[in-house]
């Protein structure tokens, strides 16, 4: 056996350094981080996990391609300024994506000690190395390339949008960022919750783009407020659209208009964008339900699941349709939920609602489910199981099944080529509409997705569009 | 910051009217089209829909009953102060049209927002009747704007203190009762839209409604405006705020107005407080 085997046998037989977190019973009632972050000493420590691959899976898995083994050396060598700034080149939102990206099927669900064991934190190195520097770097901004004169218009501040911004502001472009609500962020802002991803962090990284000279204009509703040819006529050359998928879906089943049923995007537009948890001292509501029900099982279910525990809930129940195996939220998400103590009803669908006479919710009947053959999206698609009514009480139910493309602003734009469920098509490779002068990336595109995702489409585009303003369509 | 330049208090100091400052709005706007406000950092996101709006001097206009804390807070709101956040236009405008004879019903501050649709009525060419009530004479407001607006102006005030003793919906059946009408347009306290709305069905004519439910972002993205409209749903922000009077369920609009009525003690809508005195009628 040769030396160098047994010193990789010995890095694969250390397990995983554990992130450190707050109790579950504590931070179900309130609205803090939940992970804290791991020291500069357990980073290190982790660090000396990876085995430094010649062919590294997890950059296979990584959607933006970031150099993981190398950004892992630095952090290894304790050069956290170097490992922040090589992160830098792929992914401009670091300390968002070590929190919200699925590692598990990408980056790390792809890293050879998955095969044996636990895979490399990767995710929770990335957060180190962007926290470390929000706390202790200088804040020096990247060089600019100089002027080109050129005017570029992003519309929507999500991580799609933002990276267009970062990417052609450092490209020497004028870019700025109009945005339909009263605060940049995008999901990051009104969906996810501060117990996931603390809010100064978005603002942190929108005031970054600020300091390299983006202009935010919030409030401006693109397709009401102006128009995209109103912005070419006021000069802008050429336009991204980063809007998100923002059209709520519903049940489509009786009493669905019952007062205390909400669209997840409301519940936790109210919960974040308008911190509505700190109610009566903000002025904007929200529902706070003692027996709550919410229906989904991605990323947006979790969330108002454990939004409501936080908002006082004595029972929270998630009610999905498929198995346990079929959740499409990340692995932490729902692991950090059931520790918290929200029940899941797997396998079960809601028929209609129950309301009183006030019209307010009591209940909804629900009924179980089983899997059948698998459908397109290769998921065995679950059917009804005859005469398995069952009633249950619940006073709030979140709806989280699923958004849709918003059409305000396609719909005033009849020259954009959409597909048949009204999303923007546009070539893979570059991100160009149909129409001359016009991107687009992320959700708008390909459907709710993820925020590395809208991020990679976004330095796709940028890419295009840095390419067309210096040459030509 | 979204300026105030001009303040005025109506109906014994419960409606207030602000021009503001909103240059890019006030040239987009057209009649029947709302904004949200946001008074300050913590402030809850209000809808109001346009009273008038001056593209060349860069103002629009809002006029709003003060009846929970945000529309209590916008009150305190004097000249040269404004508001942090100012959105819009949202909304589908009003399909303006030559019909022929139009009959514009308005009650309490929905009078605000039906006087820019009188007035496009009316250039549009249409014989336009106006009929605006409130509970008493000094709660009536935009009458002289009204009269302006329209043909024929009937006033209605629910204790006799001023024009007709009565509600809106007696002056409207004696119309109904003798001359053709191509189409009624009813803002106001929900009640009375729905009165309207029942009374206009057994005449069968057209009727438009303007539905002022609980909003968030007023751009289609959070679903909590959504109201019945002949057994479909409807997002208020971007299928409306107009729709067909005779197929809208007024009853739920009611009762999801009335969501957040505990939470506030005081209600985030006109509704509460005019729904018992209509209940009473
Ligand atoms: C609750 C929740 C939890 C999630 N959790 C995760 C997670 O853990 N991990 C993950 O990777 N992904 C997660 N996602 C998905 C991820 O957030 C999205 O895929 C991503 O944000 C999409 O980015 P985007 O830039 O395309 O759009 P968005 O983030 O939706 O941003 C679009 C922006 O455009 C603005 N806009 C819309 N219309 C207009 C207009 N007409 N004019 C001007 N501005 C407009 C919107 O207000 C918004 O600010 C989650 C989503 C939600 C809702
Ligand atoms: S696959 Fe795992 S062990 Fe290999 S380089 Fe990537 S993180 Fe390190
Ligand atoms: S106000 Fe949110 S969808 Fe209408």
């Amino acid at each position: 056996m040769s030396v160098e085997t047994t010193a990789k046998e010995k890095k694969q037989k250390k397990s995983r350094v554990q992130m450190p977190e707050q109790e579950p019973k504590v931070r179900a009632r309130n609205f803090f981080e939940v992970p804290t972050g791991y020291t500069a000493e357990m980073s290190k420590e982790e660090a000396s996990r990876c085995l430094q691959c010649k062919n590294p899976g997890c950059v296979e898995g990584c959607p933006v391609g970031v150099d993981i083994p190398g950004f892992i050396k630095l952090i290894h060598d304790g050069d956290f300024t170097k490992a922040i700034r090589h992160i830098w080149t792929m992914n401009s939102l670091p300390a968002v994506c070590g929190r919200v990206c699925p590692q598990e099927s990408q980056c790390e669900g792809k890293c050879i000690l998955a095969k044996k064991g636990e895979p490399v934190a990767i995710g929770n190195l990335e957060r180190f190395a962007a926290d470390w520097e929000r706390a202790n770097g200088t804040g020096a901004l990247p060089p600019k390339a100089a002027p080109t004169g050129k005017k570029v218009a992003v519309v929507g501040a999500g991580p799609a949008g933002l990276t267009v911004a970062g990417d052609l502001i450092q490209k020497g472009h004028e870019v700025t960022v109009f945005e339909a609500f009263h605060k940049p962020g995008g999901v990051l802002l009104y969906g996810i919750p501060e117990f996931r991803l603390p809010k100064e962090i978005v603002a942190q990284e929108v005031n970054f783009l600020e300091r390299l000279g983006v202009r935010v204009e919030c409030n401006s509703v693109v397709g009401r407020t102006v128009t995209l040819d109103e912005l070419f006529e006021q000069g802008y050359q050429a336009i991204f659209l980063g809007v998100g998928a923002g059209l709520p879906k519903f049940m489509n089943i009786p009493g669905e208009n019952l007062v205390g049923i909400l669209s997840a995007n409301e519940y936790l537009t109210r919960a974040n964008l308008m911190k509505a948890y700190l109610f009566p001292k903000v002025d904007t509501p929200i529902p706070r339900g003692k027996d709550v029900v919410v229906l989904g099982g991605g990323n947006v279910a979790m969330d108002s699941a454990r939004t409501a525990l936080r908002l006082g809930a004595d029972r929270v129940r998630l009610v999905y349709r498929r198995s346990r195996e079929e959740m499409p939220a990340r692995a932490a998400e729902a692991h950090h939920a059931e520790e918290e103590g929200i029940e899941f009803f797997l396998l079960t669908n809601p028929v209609r609602y129950i309301g009183n006479e006030k019209g307010r919710l009591v209940g909804m009947e629900c009924i179980k489910m089983e899997l059948g053959e698998p459908d397109a999206s290769g998921r065995r698609r679950p059917v009804a199981v005859k005469g398995s009514e069952f009633k249950i009480d619940c006073d709030l139910c979140i709806v989280a099944v699923g958004t849709g493309a918003n059409p305000l602003l396609t719909s005033s734009t009849p020259d954009l080529k959409l597909n048949k469920w009204g999303y923007i098509d546009t070539e893979p490779a570059s991100g160009k509409t149909m129409k001359k002068g016009v991107w687009a990336g992320g959700d708008i595109v390909t459907g709710s997705a993820t925020v590395i995702l809208a991020m990679g489409a976004g330095r796709i585009a940028a890419n295009s569009m840095h390419a067309y303003l210096m040459r030509g369509w | 910051m979204f300026k105030i330049v001009k303040r005025e208090e109506m109906s014994q100091g419960t409606v207030v009217l602000n021009e503001i400052e909103a240059p890019l709005i006030a040239k987009k706007a057209k009649p029947g089209q709302f904004v949200i406000l946001k008074a300050n950092e913590n402030g809850e996101r209000i809808p109001l829909t346009m009273a008038y709006t001056d593209p060349e001097r860069g103002i629009i206009a809002v006029i709003y009953q003060v009846v929970g804390k945000s529309t209590a807070l916008f009150k305190t709101l004097n000249v040269g102060e404004g508001y942090q956040d100012v959105i819009g236009p949202l909304g589908k405008p009003t399909h303006i049209e030559k019909l022929g004879k139009v009959v514009c019903v308005g009650g309490g501050t929905g009078v605000a927002v039906l006087h820019p649709i009188t007035r496009a009525m009316k250039q549009a060419g249409n014989h336009v009747i106006a009929i605006i009530g409130a509970r008493t004479k000094d709660l009536l407001i935009l009458e002289e704007f009204m009269k302006s607006a329209s043909h024929e102006l009937h006033i209605c005030t629910d204790d006799g203190s001023y024009g007709r003793h009565g509600f809106v919906t007696h002056a409207l059946k004696d119309i109904l009762d003798k001359e053709k009408v191509d189409l009624v347009v009813a803002i106001g306290p929900v009640p009375m839209m729905k009165f309207v709305s029942k009374l206009t069905k057994e005449y069968n004519v057209p009727t438009l409604v303007s539905l002022n439910p609980i909003m968030v972002d007023g751009t289609g993205m959070c679903g909590g405006c959504r109201v019945s409209v002949g057994g479909k749903n409807q997002f208020a922000c971007v299928d409306g705020p107009e729709f067909d009077g005779h197929q809208v369920d007024f009853d739920e609009l009611m009762m999801r107005l009335q969501a957040y009525c505990e939470e506030e003690k005081m209600c985030h809508n006109e509704f509460c407080m005019l729904e018992e005195s209509w209940h009473k009628k």
